[in-house]
């Protein structure tokens, strides 16, 4: 078993592995982000709970953690070892006659996200362990008031931090736009279920982006601090 | 047809051998008739390199009907050329228009080494195969009927479109990884289908995995494009049976 995930396929299905899972976590991530178009309490709740449970800060959270590194890292191992299966470059290669953009480049758009996810971890994450875990304020409030919703909102005044997410997004849809039916493939679905998963994945790496978008554009256009 | 035919520009990967450094030469060929194959033109531009006394440009052929796997070469950036689901032999000078530039390289791969020109090595295939693609049977006189094993149309008609694979290597030439899985899913693929190939089909998957990661070819991304230049249309399920094969040989 320890050769199988030292194997091209079994890197391939380790990979495929944390896809599943951090797409599960957009789903997550997502659903948490929509309720704060709807109502500043229920986000405040939701955000609070997420926070301070134990299971999800020290079970889940250590667990995301991993399954990010783990994506990129072994995504860059790959990338490299496949360089060098390479050999000499061709003069003229016509990708496109045989294959998507998006399939070809999943290192540019993993990296976009890369970026991304430095910035957002700057922004959101790191805020968060310093007021809980370093000043020990577990409360979830400020002067007297939850305060999540009031701190995504005032996050996305900028306009360049709006314009850096949006772009960003739109490289994770390029990168589900391939990676969805891939991870797939890559654990051996085939045939008969190929069809449906092909249409679920559009659906999908177009949905998720979108919505983190349309939250991004909606707390820039209302502000109201 | 002489003064009808096409003016052509070809580009083409000349290498003294394996240990000398390459590059791309300009050769003109004139009056190419649409109706010969991209070897024969190959042919023609050979006879006049000989006339002049110049070296011909050296390719892998053989069959010249699309079954053998021996032709090769990568024209204008694709496997085999523009064409769907031929080799290069029944790839046709009415692809081309008068006037056009032909880029023409081996393929390429860190496990396809350069021979010649416009020949590589492709024995990593043959080593793979000899890793696992085989089954073993029992000779000794007392061999049972074939047909005393039944096997499903269905499973029947997927074997052997695995088995429809030559192995001429335009899946590694085309993918962005140079991954061989395509080859390696077909040749797996023909035995798992059977009953025949269960008796070895985990060593079979694991040993012949094993060596085409030996042989240095790369990762599958599964950008398709494989499936899309395949003379034979082996198709990307191969692979993914594959990866299934090589899970139930390692639980």
């Amino acid at each position: 078993m320890s050769g199988f995930f030292k194997s091209s396929i079994g890197r391939k299905i380790a990979m495929a592995l944390s896809a599943f899972f951090l797409m599960f976590f957009l789903i997550m991530h997502l659903s948490v982000n929509l309720l704060s178009l709807i109502s500043d309490d229920a986000f405040n709740t939701a955000s609070h709970f997420m926070g301070t449970n134990p299971l999800v800060q020290f079970a889940l959270q250590p667990v995301l953690i991993f399954g990010v590194v783990f994506h990129f890292v072994m995504g860059f191992i790959l990338e490299l070892k496949n360089k060098k299966a390479n050999g000499v470059a061709y003069a003229k290669d016509n990708g496109a006659a045989n294959s998507t953009w998006m399939s070809r480049n999943m290192i540019y758009s993993g990296l976009a996200i890369l970026a991304f996810i430095v910035l957002h971890f700057i922004d959101f994450w790191i805020p968060e362990l310093n007021t809980k875990y370093v000043l020990g304020d577990m409360s979830g409030l400020h002067n007297g008031e939850m305060r999540y919703f009031h701190e995504l909102q005032e996050k996305f005044v900028p306009i360049w931090r709006v314009v850096f997410y949006v772009v960003a997004f739109v490289f994770l849809g390029l990168h589900l736009a391939h990676g969805f039916t891939s991870a797939f493939q890559s654990m051996g679905v085939t045939a008969g279920r190929k069809k449906a998963l092909q249409n679920f994945g559009k659906i999908y790496s177009i949905v998720i982006p979108l919505g983190f978008i349309i939250v991004a554009l909606f707390h820039h256009l209302n502000h109201n601090h | 047809m002489s003064g009808k035919g096409m003016n052509l520009t070809l580009k083409i990967w000349r290498q003294k051998d394996s240990s000398t450094k390459g590059q791309m030469v300009d050769y003109k060929v004139t009056d190419i008739s649409e109706h010969m194959s991209f070897l024969e033109m190959m042919d023609v531009l050979n006879e006049q390199l000989v006339n002049a006394g110049e070296e011909p440009v050296a390719f892998d052929h053989d069959c010249r009907e699309g079954i053998c796997g021996a032709c090769s070469l990568y024209i204008n950036g694709e496997a085999h050329g523009p064409d769907r689901a031929i080799t290069t032999c029944q790839l046709h000078m009415r692809m081309f228009n008068d006037g056009d530039t032909i880029t023409i390289e081996p393929f390429r791969a860190a496990a396809f080494p350069v021979i010649k020109d416009l020949v590589v090595d492709r024995m990593a295939f043959e080593r793979i195969q000899q890793a696992g693609g085989y089954i073993s049977v029992n000779t000794s006189g007392n061999t049972q009927d074939a047909n005393n094993i039944p096997i499903s149309k269905h499973a029947a008609d997927e074997a052997m479109d695995a088995a429809t694979c030559i192995g001429c290597g335009a899946c590694v030439a085309t993918c962005k990884n140079s991954s061989a899985m395509l080859f390696v899913g077909a040749k797996v693929s023909q035995y798992a289908l059977l009953p025949q190939g269960q008796i070895e089909a985990a060593d079979r998957v694991q040993n012949m995995v094993a060596q085409m990661d030996l042989e240095g070819f790369g990762n599958c991304t599964n950008t398709g494009a494989c499936e899309v230049e395949c003379p034979k249309g082996i198709s990307l399920d191969n692979i993914a049976r594959m990866n299934r094969e090589l899970m139930k040989a390692n639980i």
